[in-house]
């Protein structure tokens, strides 16, 4: 089972910055071991955010990416005590969904 | 890897000669369990699949990545604004972000020119989301920064901006 992400939601009026680290490897598929021999690619492809469970953001993501992704979005419309849960899905098919509430 | 578990469990019960109505009870609760967690995960491949543009990510240059899109060729525009670093000294991680300040944009796109893969990362811009995004990325050499504004009317504006990567990040 991945880690868990940490999720921040500040609520500044009516705009809300979410701010969301990740635990995943993010390898490129381009790195070798010291053998040799590549290894293979495994990186989070899709990352969506749900306010009180209605989809706001939808994001691809390529390799290329930081290991530990880091992102940051602004939300609007939401108040605090909102919860704010983000879910990543690698290109394995993991998948993580984690929930914080808006403050 | 859970439901499996789960499953296991049920086969388990189902097998056991001392089965009474209390075990198949929790037999038929498991299962009912077991359904909605493979319903759940049956889901979410199948839109996030449809929806992965492979081809966006494998795109070296910039022509080969609207095509991939289906966009038009970029222009360079003041409304739009890419953060990032002069000097990165790790290019393991450089905080990079993408914003617009003009509405009706409909997707944001983050690129490294001289990446193996261009994309790094696109956010889909809709009427919950501020046209602002922030992360950080993996460069493998000093190059252009781009973000790149997919209007909902066509245009495609881009900024770019040159990082200096004093160690590179893609690990040789």
């Amino acid at each position: 089972m991945p880690d868990p992400m940490r999720i921040r939601a500040q609520a500044a009026g009516d705009k809300t910055t979410v701010r969301v680290l990740m635990s995943h490897e993010m390898e490129t598929g381009l790195r070798k071991d010291p053998a040799g021999k590549t290894i293979p690619a495994w990186f989070i492809q899709e990352v969506t955010a749900q306010l009180n469970g209605k989809p706001v953001l939808t994001a691809e993501w390529g390799p290329s990416v930081s290991k530990n992704p880091f992102l940051q979005f602004i939300v609007k419309g939401a108040k605090a005590g909102d919860k704010i849960a983000v879910t990543w899905r690698d290109n394995r098919g993991e998948t993580r969904t984690d929930e914080a509430t808006v403050s | 890897m859970h439901s499996h578990t789960k499953t296991s469990n049920v086969d388990r019960l189902k097998e056991t000669p001392m089965t009474n109505h209390l075990n198949r009870r929790m037999a038929l609760a498991r299962s009912a369990q077991v359904a909605l967690m493979l319903g759940g995960l049956g889901l979410l491949p199948r839109t996030a699949l449809a929806a992965y543009p492979t081809a966006a990510f494998e795109a070296k240059t910039i022509p080969d990545l609207m095509k991939a899109l289906g966009a038009g060729a970029p222009v360079e525009s003041k409304d739009v604004t890419v953060t990032a670093p002069d000097i990165a000294e790790n290019g393991a991680v450089v905080p990079v972000g993408a914003s617009t300040s003009l509405p009706g944009a409909k997707r944001l796109l983050l690129l490294v020119e001289k990446n193996p893969s261009m994309l790094s990362a696109a956010f889909d811009v809709n009427e919950f989301v501020e046209p602002s995004f922030t992360t950080r990325v993996k460069m493998g050499q000093s190059s252009n920064v781009l973000a790149v504004a997919l209007m909902a009317d066509g245009r495609v504006l881009y900024a770019q901006k040159e990082v200096k990567v004093t160690l590179g990040g893609c690990g040789g």
